[in-house]
């Protein structure tokens, strides 16, 4: 375990390193952002100039060196839109982004648990319609329109929780359940069928064949079983949740690290991809590391050298 | 009031498919009595299990008990609250399974699942109950106990784990014991061990042991008496050694016919010719009729019943008393 802790740890850095090549050229080759900062007046003179200034004249592994040696010691260059470092202005949205995520994520494995348990042990029954019926309801729709009419019902004429803005947990309820009940209704398809296969299987039939209780029966025997598929749906939709909740974080004007990475995008502010695309690539790496850790915790069975 | 430990009357197990109700269990009834071992053979799909897994409630969706009753030890199983028959379940009957290698939970440990069931049905601390399993996987013949108390389930052999729900069945001392094929997914030294091993304990526990098996030669050696299936139904009925020397049934003819036996110099083994008939589409009379080198035309008008032609010795057969 420690080992193979040791080996991912270590892989990070490669993956990094292939990453930041990938988005340097990427970011390089889908326009100038020189013709997008200069008004449409401006000369071929000061064109260049721009160029100049900003060290995209160099030849691009020229750039690449710099850019890189720079980022290792955590300078990712100056936001042209901002006219701050790159990185102090994406690690400021960081909090946010998976401050809402988990509680996305928490409110999800509430609603989606108990009703995909709840839906495999009646299985095609009216219950088991509904809850079908539900789950796909809250796939097809979608988060704007969710995210919309939670303000308009709870906000506007409730009055209960605040239209938007990041601030205590009161700011947080909507846009968390907007995110959460997509969530949920992927997550309450996938552990229902989990369920219905585990319940069909040999260790079940013996663990009834005690005498002990269904609900140990399936809270325990066979639930257990279903961690690991809970867990890597889980894993999935966080690593999804904490780049791209766009939508949602525009909705409730949530300060996340989407709204920035797609301002930076259309506006060509490199820096900002670049390093927002750096750091969301190493929290996903740390999520899959972690996500294996819990695995080998849950089942027994698997080992890692 | 019977002195039987189990007593099962006129069950019968549906299945729902498509093509409507199948009969896998059809009007069954029989005895165990304290200390006994009754076989169950048959081919596959004769309704061996589904008779056992009705015994133990263990039936599920799309198979139902519609009929019959299962006294144990006087009390009808079948209408009984759950919670009532969960306190026999694992306590005073138990069930081990054909599939060691899928039977236990892969995820808790051994001891985990030896002490789950002792704890249900004893009421002792953690503690107790871990000792006590260490002194059951010692009774089953596992060296290590108190190793293999903390193992996993993928970290044993087929063997190793069959004497592990071995020992999860006989924890609380059951008085009735299923087997149903508990030696078929076991490799032949290791099924000797094992049919030894039930053998013992339940001698010396007087268990009573319902064994369901195809294996004439696991019958031979363990059972009393032998219940024969077929289609869902008990074609013969009667003592193992008058089973084995008198057989009545056609059907039981040709099972012993295409079992090798040493002491008779065969060239070929008989097969039964054809298959057993899809539940769905039951051939008239006889069940067994289409493939049996006795029928007559009366064979194919009525469903014989079954008759005790010979003391303590039924047979579903209208020419059983022929002698065939």
């Amino acid at each position: 375990m420690t080992r193979y802790l040791f080996k991912s740890i270590l892989q990070i850095v490669p993956v990094l390193f292939i990453i930041s090549m990938l988005v340097f050229v990427l970011v390089r080759a889908t326009g100038d952002p020189v013709a997008l900062m200069l008004p449409e007046s401006a000369t071929e003179q000061d064109r260049i100039e721009m160029t100049e200034a900003l060290g995209l004249n160099e030849p691009l592994y020229v750039q690449y060196g710099i850019f890189i040696s720079n980022a290792i010691r955590g300078d990712f260059g100056i936001s042209y839109h901002y006219g701050q470092q790159a990185l102090p202005l994406v690690l400021e949205r960081l909090p946010a982004s998976i401050e809402l995520a988990v509680v996305s994520m928490v409110i999800s494995t509430l609603i989606a648990i108990p009703l995909g348990i709840l839906s495999a042990l009646k299985r095609n029954s009216y219950l088991d319609l509904i809850i079908s019926g539900i789950s796909v309801l809250g796939k097809a729709m979608p988060n704007f329109w969710v995210g919309i009419m939670l303000i308009l019902f709870f906000s506007v004429m409730l009055g209960m929780f605040p239209v938007s803005g990041r601030g205590g947990l009161e700011n947080m309820v909507l846009p968390a359940f907007t995110l959460g009940v997509g969530l949920a209704a992927q997550m309450t398809r996938m552990i229902r069928s989990t369920m219905l296969e585990i319940l069909n299987q040999d260790y079940i039939r013996t663990a009834r064949s005690k005498g002990i209780i269904e609900a140990i029966v399936v809270g325990k025997h066979a639930f257990r079983n279903g961690l690991i598929s809970v867990v890597t749906i889980m894993s999935l939709q966080f690593t999804s949740l904490i780049s791209g909740t766009l939508i949602t974080e525009t909705v409730f004007a949530w300060p996340g690290l989407g709204q920035l990475l797609v301002a930076a995008v259309n506006n060509k502010d490199m820096a900002i991809i670049q390093a927002a695309v750096l750091i969301i690539a190493l929290l996903v790496i740390v999520i899959n590391i972690l996500t294996d850790v819990v695995y080998r915790l849950l089942d027994p069975r698997i080992k890692y050298n | 009031m019977t002195s039987s430990l189990l007593e099962v009357k006129q069950l019968k197990t549906i299945f729902s498919s498509e093509n409507g109700d199948v009969p896998a269990v059809n009007d069954i009834s029989f005895t165990v009595n304290p200390g006994e071992t009754v076989a169950i053979v048959g081919e596959s799909g004769c309704g061996k299990s589904a008779t056992s897994l009705s015994i133990m409630g263990l039936i599920t969706d799309p198979g139902k008990v519609i009929a019959g009753e299962v006294l144990f030890e006087g009390s009808d199983l079948l209408s009984l609250s759950k919670k009532k028959l969960n306190r026999y379940r694992g306590n005073k009957m138990s069930m081990i399974f054909q599939e060691p290698m899928t039977s236990l939970n892969p995820v808790f440990t051994i001891g985990n699942q030896i002490s789950e069931v002792i704890r249900k049905h004893q009421r002792v601390d953690k503690e107790t109950a871990i000792k006590k399993s260490v002194e059951m996987l010692e009774r089953v013949g596992i060296s290590n106990a108190s190793k293999v108390i903390k193992q996993f389930p993928h970290q044993l052999s087929g063997g190793m784990r069959q004497r592990v729900m071995i020992a999860i069945a006989l924890a609380c001392m059951p008085k009735l014991l299923i087997a149903d094929e508990p030696t078929t997914a076991l490799d032949v030294t290791i099924q000797a061990q094992i049919l030894d091993l039930i053998k013992h304990l339940s001698e010396q526990q007087n268990t009573g042991v319902l064994l369901i098996t195809h294996d004439l030669g696991v019958v031979a050696e363990m059972a009393d008496r032998v219940i024969v299936m077929y289609a869902g139904e008990i074609v013969e009925e009667t003592t193992v050694e008058e089973l084995f020397d008198n057989p009545k049934h056609p059907y039981t003819m040709g099972l012993l016919g295409s079992t090798p036996r040493l002491e008779v110099e065969q060239e070929m083994l008989e097969a039964i010719p054809g298959v057993v008939p899809d539940l769905t589409e039951m051939p008239s009379g006889c069940p067994f009729h289409p493939r049996c080198k006795y029928a007559i035309e009366a064979c194919k008008l009525e469903k014989p019943a079954l008759i005790e032609d010979f003391p303590d010795h039924f047979a579903r057969c209208i020419r059983a008393k022929e002698g065939l």
